[in-house]
Parts: C-alpha cells; structure tokens; sequence
C-alpha cells in the first residue's frame, strides 16, 4: 500500500464512474480516522509528517472521486487520456454556439438583475448536467477502451460547471 | 517516561500518565482555561472562584505587567497603557483597524502588523496576547498541579493565515506548546455534539467580542465535518457597544470627550447593552471629568434599531456558508448560539426568524467554545479513552491564491477545503535568462490582489538561466491541520531546488519571535540557554516516550539491523537528555528522528490497511 495507488483501490471501490456515495463517505471517515493528524498530534514529528500527507492525500481523493466532473477526468487520467482543460479546439461548433447563447443569457440577465431568469437558467443547466452524467456511465464503463467520448463529455461538463459558477456569482451579487 | 513513573496509590487507574492539557479560548473581551478533569470538561477559575479573564493588559511605567481584572482597573486613568480587545489587531495593520480614531492607543506607524507605544516600550499584538496565554497558563499549572504538555488555542474560523500565525506565535511566547489551533465553532460543536449526542446537520452561529462566525457542520456517528464556513473577522459585540456608544454621545452632545471619559462611557454602554437581555431599558448616568452629566434612557425599542444593521450584517454570511454547503434552510436541524453576544434578544429572534426555528442555547455561549477545546487537548495529548472516539475535519475559511500578470489573483486551493491540504501551479519566466522570480501569496475570495490580504512575498533565486517559457516553476501550499499555510517552490526542468526567502505581510519574522523569547527570559531572570537546554530535554523525553509506544505496538514491522538503528538512536539520545550540550541535543533528536522515518510510514499504511479490513468486514455483514 502506498501513495501511488489509485483513488479507488485506497477506498476499496470498484472503478466506474457510478460510485456508492454512502460507501464513499463512510471508507473515507475509516481511512481519517487512521491517518488524521488529530490521532497523532502525540506522536513523534516523523509521525506528524506522515499523518499530514496520508491525510492529505486522503483528502484529495476523497475531493476527486466524490465529485462527478473531477471524478470523470480522473478516471480519463488513468487510461491515459488527458480531457484537454481549456482547449475547445475539439468541439463541435453546434455545442461552441450554444454555450454563447448562453452566455449572453447569463449576462442580460445579470444586467437586468432578473433573478427569476437567472435561477431558471441554472435549472435547465442542472437538467443538463445530469444528463450528461448518465452519458459517462456508459462512456467510461470498463472494457469501453476510446476514451475521446468521454473526454468529448468531459469538456461539456466543464463549460456548464464554468456557466454555473458565473449565475451563482450573478445571484449573489444581486443578493448583495 | 511514563514506563519509569510511579504511581500513586489510588490516583488513577489509566494505563499511562494522563497528560495535563487545556483549551484556551483566547477571546476579544475574555479570555477562559478549561481542562478535562476526572473525564469532566470544567472551566478553571482563578483565585475569586471566576473562569472569565478579561482580556486587557495593562503595562505599567514601572513594576509589573497586569493582566485582567487587575489591568482593568486602569481602563479609565490610563487608557494608552491598557490594551483591550487587542484580538482584533493581531496580525493586522493600521490601515486594517476601523474607529481606529477613537482609539485611546499611542500606534507606532510601521509596515507590516501594527504596534503600540507603552510605558513598558514597543509592543505588538502577538506580544500582549501573550500575556494574556501566560497569566491562564499559569493559572491551570497552578490549578492542575504541573506543567502542561500542551494547549489547544481556539481562533474564529474565520482568521486568516496572518492571524492564526499571530496567535500561535503568542502560545509560543507564552510557553506554551500548541497541540492544535482549533476554530471557535468547531469547538463549540464538540462541547455541544458531546453533550447532546447529536446527528444531523447543525449550523454554529458565534458572534465574540470582536469577530463573528458561522459554521456549517455534520455531525455522524462521532465524526464533525465542517461543510462550510463564512464570518466577519472585525464584527463583535463590540460593535454593539460602539453603537450605543455612538448613540449617547449623540443624546447628551457631550462630545468630544477626552480618552478616559470615552473609555468610561464606553464601559457603560456595555453594561447598558448587557442590562437589555433582561430588563426593557437600561438607564446611562455618569458625570464627566468635565462636569457634564449624562443622565439617559435605552430603551429596547432603540437599541433594538440602532443596531438593526449590524444584526442583518450577520446574516448576509450566513447565506453564504448555506450555499457554499449547498443547503436549504430547511435542512439544518439545528442553530447552537455560541458567544456572549448572542444573549441579545433581537438577535435571537432575528436568527429564529431566519431559520425557521427557535435556536439552541442550552450551554452557556460564554464557556462552550473553551469546553471543547479542552476536550479535543485531552485527546491530542494522547489521553483519548474508549468514549473518545471523535474525529473533527474542518476546512480552510478563505481561498488562497498568488499573484499573476496584471495584480490578478489566480486560487490555489479554494475556500471551504477540508484540511490538511496541497495543491500545486506551475508557472515559467516570462523573459530570456530570467534566474529570478517574485511570488506573491495572498488568501481571499476577490479577483485583484488589492483586494485581497497580502500573506507573503517570496523570492526564489537560482533558476538557470533559460529561454522565455521553459522554466517550470512549481510553487506549491501546504495547508495543515492548524490551518496554517506553507509555501514552496521549485525549479523542474532542471531538478535544481531553489532557495526561497520568506517575508510575512503581517506576522513576526523568526529571529523577532527569538529576540522576544529571550528577552522575557532576561526578564524574568532566567538563562535563555539553559531554558533552550531544558526545552530540547523535554522534546528529547517526549520523543524517546513516542518512539517506545511505537515499538511497543508495531515492533515487528522493523527487521533485526532496523531494530537495531532504531536502538542506537535511542540510546544516543537518552544520554543527550542526560546531559546538558544543546548541540549534542539537537543532533540526537534529528537522528532518532531520521531512523524512525520509515517506521513511521511502514506504521501508517499498517493502520489503513485495518482500517480499510474492517469497512470490508462490515460490508459482509449488511
């Protein structure tokens, strides 16, 4: 056992992008409750150090595979398939279209402070999102070995989380 | 060691030694020390039978540095030299303090963390709160008949790194090894998820002297996970007693005021805040050095509105913390008050509005968050029993980032984040033969570096000379458990490591922390080398104390020439402790250190491996 192994193996959860949240949450308080600083605060500085980047690490994996977009591009990560951050080069430019649209609906909606407009627009997002996730299910299923769909996905998810954000700071300016 | 202790008949039952450890709770107004005692966590009082400190110093021209009750008594007659609610300065500048006017202090304009002009000399913030660590220190040595292996020191959630470097820096110089840093509400949460042996999804609404927090948290057979935090790091009580300040200055047109009569009116407006919990108003009588009488009527109604914005103030975080846990109102289950400034009643109700339900306020708000920390010094001293079977995961309150082309803030780790964590950016040179380049750590939520708080300016020198862009640079942030970030940064293209020069925006470089620490040495008449020996012999013991109880528990995990490193290492150092050469100390710490590396880890994968046995064997059985 060491720091390399792969997120899952260290929770003992099959590789797949549908993940038992519950069985997640419960292998990542077992393992905090091993390596957590807390539970060695009175042990010798060589155990501090190690308790701090077990936990650490514990942490960051826990983070990755327990949300979806970062879980994807992790398990894109393994196979050797990088989902190319930043680069929309590889999209369709039906999808380039749509994310402009919405953009400009973000932004008239931020200006006229319509609130109503902007939590229905995250709605349709949230809508979209879900089901591009079912889409991964089976895009990062084993045994499928093309990794590009999913990487193609992947991108999507990224432009939505992005427009997310950006309504999510709309509303709280407006609320300010 | 504990192997060699006797015991004493009928004193304790446990296994090993138990430990004496604290909590502090370093407040804006007050100040407590509580200890767990006989499995009990219980404040500890001073000689009048009080648990509260008040948190005022009083540095006299000549004698003795007062602190409490003592200092306070000089409020009125020599306001420069009484500092209170010094907490809201800790680790921050001049330009940071509001109402810094009305502020009776003789401030010493300088870069970085401000300072004080005293008749005992410069002080800063870290230095007085210090003062404050020690006189509590003191009183739980006193009270618990010996010295402390530790200090768990309680912080708003919402400090950031400058202020939580400030206050360990005080623990520091007050004597005190600091076990954890642990936030305000979290603490409260223990003391009150203990008590009430609560699960679900509780919101901790702490309103201090000076700072207001709110921290989301849920709470599963035993394990406290901060969702989110949010808060105001200079909004208090205080502020209320400001207002009513503000508003009897207002009524009798007595100002301006001279620093004594400003302090004695302030110290009334307190007590007439205080007096509104109870009663419907609140009378405010004095006459002043000049003469003028005041001679007022607070009623609940006006007070009520001339603090309307403050309370409202409270809630835009509250907001914030919801939807950073991604939660409805709905879904908290219940709202633990925490802080003697939640004992106004409009803030109750303005608070029950919110939620939708009448908020918890069951333990006194005034000793909850000393309570818990105490609870949690008990276990990190290593006295955790059976029953103790907690484990708290909190998160960093502020994002932190670093500064990019154009004074744009680019994060790093973002806000929310459980700790202990590390992130990594890499960045390159931007101009050919570039061996040089400035980084800029900062923390906050905010896109330009001006509007953010400034934590450090690095240097790293020594990158070999390359083309635009090659370079990799890898600066990385370690946050850990205290909360407390730590910044390194590396070449990689080349695999040289560079040198890094650290310079804190706000804090106390190393080398002042030392020339403070010797110098209360010399004040108090003691050897600073002798006391350096005496601190290594007891690193030295602990360390021999740990490794024993390692080896004890794992030793098969060393093969016979480990084993045997492992013993030299010991041997070497139960001679060093023997002895008095603080060198030969330091060498054999290190060295037993560096032979119980590997054992340390070999350790570490061993529990988690049990760990992760037992979830499968629990899985079996559903």
């Amino acid at each position: 056992m060491d720091l390399q192994q792969d997120y899952f193996s260290l929770f003992g959860l099959p590789q797949g992008f549908d993940i038992d949240k519950d069985r997640l949450e419960q292998a990542y308080r077992d393992c905090q409750a091993q390596v957590h600083p807390d539970r060695h605060a009175h042990r010798s500085d060589a155990e501090k150090r190690v308790s701090m980047q077990w936990a650490t690490h514990v942490n960051e994996a826990y983070r990755t595979l327990r949300k979806p977009l970062l879980r994807a591009r992790y398990m894109l990560s393994l196979r050797g398939v990088d989902a190319g951050i930043e680069t929309n080069t590889a999209m369709a430019p039906a999808f380039l279209m749509e994310q402009m649209e919405w953009r400009e609906g973000v932004e008239e909606a931020r200006e006229g402070g319509d609130v109503s407009d902007l939590e229905h627009m995250r709605q349709r997002l949230d809508l979209h999102e879900r089901e591009l996730h079912q889409n991964l299910s089976g895009q990062l299923a084993e045994g499928v070995t093309d990794g590009e769909l999913a990487a193609d996905t992947v991108r999507r998810l990224m432009f939505i989380e992005k427009l997310q954000i950006e309504i999510d700071d709309a509303l709280e300016a407006l609320e300010d | 060691m504990a192997l060699l202790q006797l015991q004493e008949p009928g004193e304790s039952t446990a296994p090993h030694e138990h430990r004496l450890a604290v909590g502090i709770d370093l407040g804006t107004t007050n100040s407590l020390v509580a200890s767990v005692r006989n499995g009990i966590s219980v404040c500890l009082n001073d000689a009048d039978g009080r648990s509260m400190l008040p948190s005022v110093v009083h540095y006299p021209r000549a004698g003795t540095t007062l602190v409490g009750r003592g200092a306070q008594a000089f409020q009125v007659d020599d306001p420069r030299n009484t500092l209170v609610s010094v907490k809201r300065f800790m680790g921050r500048g001049v330009k940071d303090v509001t109402h810094i006017e009305s502020m009776p202090y003789d401030f010493v304009d300088t870069e970085g963390m401000l300072r004080f002009r005293t008749a005992a000399g410069v002080k800063t913030p870290v230095e007085v709160s210090a003062e404050i660590l020690k006189h509590l220190r003191e009183r739980a040595e006193a009270s618990l008949g010996g010295s402390l292996v530790g200090a768990v020191i309680t912080v708003p959630a919402y400090f950031d790194d400058a202020q939580r470097q400030a206050t360990k820096d005080a623990a520091r110089l007050a004597g005190l090894n600091v076990l954890r840093l642990l936030n305000e509400p979290t603490a409260a949460a223990v003391a009150y998820g203990l008590e009430n042996a609560s699960e679900g999804v509780y919101a901790i609404y702490d309103l201090g002297g000076g700072t207001f927090d709110i921290s989301i948290l849920k709470l599963s057979r035993g394990v406290f996970e901060v969702m989110s935090t949010n808060g105001d790091a200079s909004l208090g009580g205080d502020d209320f007693d400001h207002r009513v300040f503000c508003w009897i200055l207002d009524q009798s047109g007595v100002a301006p005021v001279s620093d004594s009569d400003a302090r004695r009116l302030q110290a009334l407006a307190r007590r007439a805040k205080e007096r509104l919990s109870t009663e419907e108003e609140a009378q405010v009588r004095v006459t002043l050095s000049t003469g003028d009488e005041v001679d007022l009527t607070l009623t609940r109604e006006t007070f009520v509105d001339i603090t309307r914005t403050l309370v409202n103030k409270t809630l835009a975080p509250v907001r914030k913390a919801l939807r950073d846990a991604d939660l409805s109102v709905d879904e908290i289950k219940g709202v633990v008050m925490v802080g003697g400034a939640t004992r106004m009643l409009h803030l109750q109700q303005a608070v029950g509005e919110f939620f939708g339900q009448s908020p918890l306020t069951n333990l006194d708000p005034d000793k909850v968050v000393a309570l818990g920390a105490a609870m949690q010094a008990n276990v990190l001293a290593g006295n955790r029993t059976a029953d103790d079977d907690w484990l708290l995961l909190d998160v960093i309150p502020l994002s932190l980032g670093i500064e990019t082309m154009g004074g744009l803030v680019e994060k790093i780790v973002p806000r929310n984040s459980t700790i202990p964590i590390a992130k990594a950016q890499e960045f390159t040179t931007f101009k050919d033969g570039q061996t040089a380049m400035a980084i800029h750590v900062v923390q906050g939520e905010r896109e330009l570096v001006s509007n953010c708080r400034s934590l450090a300016r690095f240097e790293l020198r020594g990158i070999p000379p390359m083309t635009a862009g090659a370079a990799r640079i890898r600066v990385s942030y370690q946050v850990d458990a205290d909360g407390l970030l730590a910044v390194t940064a590396r070449e990689m293209s080349s695999g040289v490591e560079a040198q890094v020069v650290v310079k804190p925006s706000y804090g106390l470089a190393d080398d002042e922390i030392a020339d403070m620490l010797k110098a209360g040495f010399d004040n108090a008449g003691e050897d600073a080398k002798a006391r350096a020996v005496r601190e290594l012999q007891v690193e030295g013991e602990r360390l021999l104390e740990a490794v024993q109880q390692a080896l004890l528990a794992d030793g098969v995990l060393l093969d016979a020439e480990e084993r045997a490193g492992v013993d030299a290492a010991m041997a070497a150092l139960r001679q060093a402790v023997a002895e008095t050469d603080a060198k030969a100390l330091r060498t054999a710490l290190d060295g037993l250190s560096r032979q119980t590396d590997a054992f340390a880890a070999r350790r570490m994968d061993k529990s988690i491996r049990t760990a992760l046995a037992g979830h499968k064997i629990n899985e079996l059985k559903v």
